[in-house]
């Protein structure tokens, strides 16, 4: 099987969120970043799986700067053959989708995977536009796959229950959580990581449709308001008229 | 998102225990690490939080040492990570070998003492004084966690006089028989095989491979520690141990042996330590920006911002020093004095800034919702031992002065 799995870094979870330039951009100053859980933990690992029970590749791609070869590399040393790094700052899940299917329209995957959604745009929007740029079939969400003669046997968690389906051929789909279990890369993985190969491939012309006007922190919480215990109507009254919950 | 733990009991898990720790980094020092470092780091971290973090608390009060972690310990490279690759080992740097010992004491210092007595004090004599047979036979196994060993020196009456030690062997054709006994020996009642330093008969100092099962050999436990009581501890006791003379170190005679080993085990408690140190600080600087009183959080007063400011502070110095006693590694000019000294210093440090935080954290901080009583009670052994924080005190002062003060 010739799997190919994309990767993106968002900010550690527990970065400080703040933006700059008339609040247009995310503020990058001492953030710290990782993998994207999604992609790391439940993609790489089920793609790695499926290798290791079926023999094949797996490649990781990303598109992103030189900034970005640390992740690259932890996705080697977690298992990956080789790596792919496209040279270019995607501004939008769009340009994302079409520098990756300008990249993976050629090379026959049988498989690929994507998280579900980056942990810090949460847009789920890559997978289903790079299905659609390359012509194939996407299932998003995936909880389960079992690959068998061609066929791919998928579970989707859905409201109040489960949906499987079958495929047959290549796909793209995005991965959920239970679809793999972490793994944690070894030393020796580390180390093996820095001799396989990570091509960078210069970027395909691809416009950017959508430009980010602003960004909006969430208000603060606000603090906790105390009611006596004897005063039902004021509770009622204020989950009434300000929580607006009854 | 969920951790997941494998290997401990049901009753030994507490699913609900959300590790927060944030590392904290001052003044970049992590510009100064390679990509090697950072991912070592990381990957340790990660496996820390997901397999370690939800057990740590009850296996350290029930003081009981989770020895399903020496194979895990193994799979994550864990064991002798600066040692070569030929040999089922790392063959990563000294400062990967630091940053590995960091994040395991972040979380307990006796998970980091498993590693390090594993790695320093019996991988490491094993490949520097062994035979290529010696190497090849032992470690890859204990590289993996299949074998687990111990180191022995300390005896019950010389202990930061080890050349005064009363171990020794007879010749008897092609094997020893060895007497004697060993004390505060980690990993001994659960090691495969011991490190021992004995004397020949001629009164110089060799090094043995005591394998488990041979007559004459025993491991007691040592009970009662109020210390690093997720680790074992025990003693070795030799009564007339037959052991082929192809056990014994050839490369090396004398207590350089054994101090060649100690200086490679300080220098990981020298990064280790200073994990004791940022898990207690990221504790305190979490809870007393979360805990009011008078209206205001505590970290709003200026008595905890001076503890906090004091406390980063010394972790930057530690932290900055065990980066350049690394680097001097690396190209092989670290000093058993300077080496000393980081010891020293990255456990004192710990100590005073865990013994800062437990006040801060008020009456939770004696409890075990929060680690830094458990950090506190190990650090106590780690300042003791590998060399008492007094005895790194003479070894600086002698060698400031050229005058040794120990006799």
């Amino acid at each position: 099987m010739k799997i190919l799995v994309c990767i993106t870094k968002t900010p550690e979870t527990t970065a400080k969120i703040a933006f700059t330039d008339g609040n247009k951009e995310f503020n990058k100053d001492g953030v710290q970043y990782i993998m994207n859980p999604y992609d790391e933990w439940y993609a790489l690992v089920r793609a790695l799986e499926l290798k290791e029970a079926n023999g094949g590749t797996v490649t990781v791609l990303n598109v992103g700067d030189s900034s970005n070869d640390i992740i690259i590399r932890k996705g080697l040393a977690l298992g990956a053959d080789d790596a792919v790094r496209i040279d270019t700052d995607a501004l939008s899940a769009y340009q994302t989708a079409a520098q990756i299917s300008a990249y993976a329209s050629d090379k026959s995957y049988d498989l690929i995977f994507l998280g579900k959604e980056s942990i810090d745009y949460n847009g789920s929007e890559v997978g289903g536009l790079l299905a659609e740029m390359l012509s194939l079939p996407y299932v998003s969400y995936v909880s389960h796959l079992e690959v068998s003669g061609g066929v791919s046997t998928v579970s989707r968690d859905i409201e109040g229950g489960v949906e499987v389906s079958e495929v047959s051929g290549p796909f793209v789909l995005s991965a959920a959580k239970g679809l793999a279990e972490q793994r944690i890369a070894n030393m020796k993985g580390i180390m093996m990581s820095k001799r396989k190969p990570l091509t960078v491939v210069p970027p395909a012309d691809v416009e950017n449709p959508v430009e980010v006007v602003s960004y909006t922190l969430p208000e603060g919480k606000s603090g906790v308001k105390m009611i006596a215990p004897d005063d039902m109507q004021e509770l009622v009254r204020l989950l009434h008229e300000e929580a607006k919950v009854i | 998102m969920e951790t997941v733990t494998t290997g401990a009991p049901a009753h030994m898990i507490n699913a609900s225990k959300v590790d927060k720790y944030e590392h904290h980094d001052y003044y970049d020092v992590d510009g100064l690490l390679s990509e090697d470092h950072l991912l070592a780091r990381d990957a340790v971290r990660d496996w820390v939080k997901k397999e370690v973090s939800p057990i740590i608390e009850q296996y350290s009060e029930k003081a009981e040492c989770p020895i399903f972690l020496f194979k895990q310990l193994g799979e994550i490279g864990a064991f002798g990570p600066s040692l070569p690759e030929k040999y089922g080992c790392g063959g990563m740097d000294e400062i990967a070998y630091g940053v590995i010992m960091q994040e395991l004491e972040r979380c307990d210092s006796g998970l980091r003492s498993m590693a390090s007595v594993q790695g320093s004090l019996v991988m490491y004599p094993i490949y520097r004084f062994g035979s290529e047979e010696q190497r090849m036979k032992y470690l890859p196994k204990l590289a993996t966690g299949e074998l687990i060993g111990c180191f022995g020196l300390t005896e019950p009456d010389h202990g930061s006089d080890p050349g005064g030690m009363t171990t020794h062997f007879k010749e008897d054709g092609d094997d020893i028989i060895l007497n004697g006994a060993k004390m505060w020996i980690t990993n001994s009642p659960v090691a495969d095989i011991a490190v021992v330093w004995a004397k020949n008969p001629e009164g110089k100092i060799k090094g043995v491979i005591v394998e488990r099962g041979m007559e004459g050999f025993s491991t007691p436990e040592i009970h009662g520690k109020l210390s690093l009581r997720a680790s074992i501890t025990g003693e070795l006791v030799f009564e007339d141990v037959r052991i082929p003379k192809s056990n014994i170190l050839p490369e090396v005679t004398g207590l350089k042996g054994p101090l060649s080993c100690l200086s490679k085990a300080r220098y990981g408690i020298a990064w280790g330590a200073i994990g004791a140190a940022l898990d207690c600080y990221d504790s305190a600087l979490r809870y007393t920006k979360e805990r009011e009183q008078f209206g205001k959080p505590i970290a709003g007063f200026q008595l905890t911002q001076k503890k906090l400011a004091e406390m980063i502070t010394e972790i930057t110095k530690a932290q900055l020093m065990v980066w350049r006693l690394g680097t001097l590694a690396n190209e092989g000019k670290a000093t058993p004095a300077q080496i000393s000294m980081a010891k020293r210093n990255s456990c004192i440090t710990a100590l005073e800034v865990a013994r800062e935080a437990r006040q801060m954290h008020g009456g939770m901080g004696i409890t075990n919702e929060y680690p830094i009583m458990r950090h506190m009670m190990n650090l106590e052994t780690v300042l003791t031992y590998e060399g008492t924080h007094d005895i790194h005190l003479l070894i600086t002062g002698m060698d400031v002065t050229g005058i040794n003060a120990f006799k």
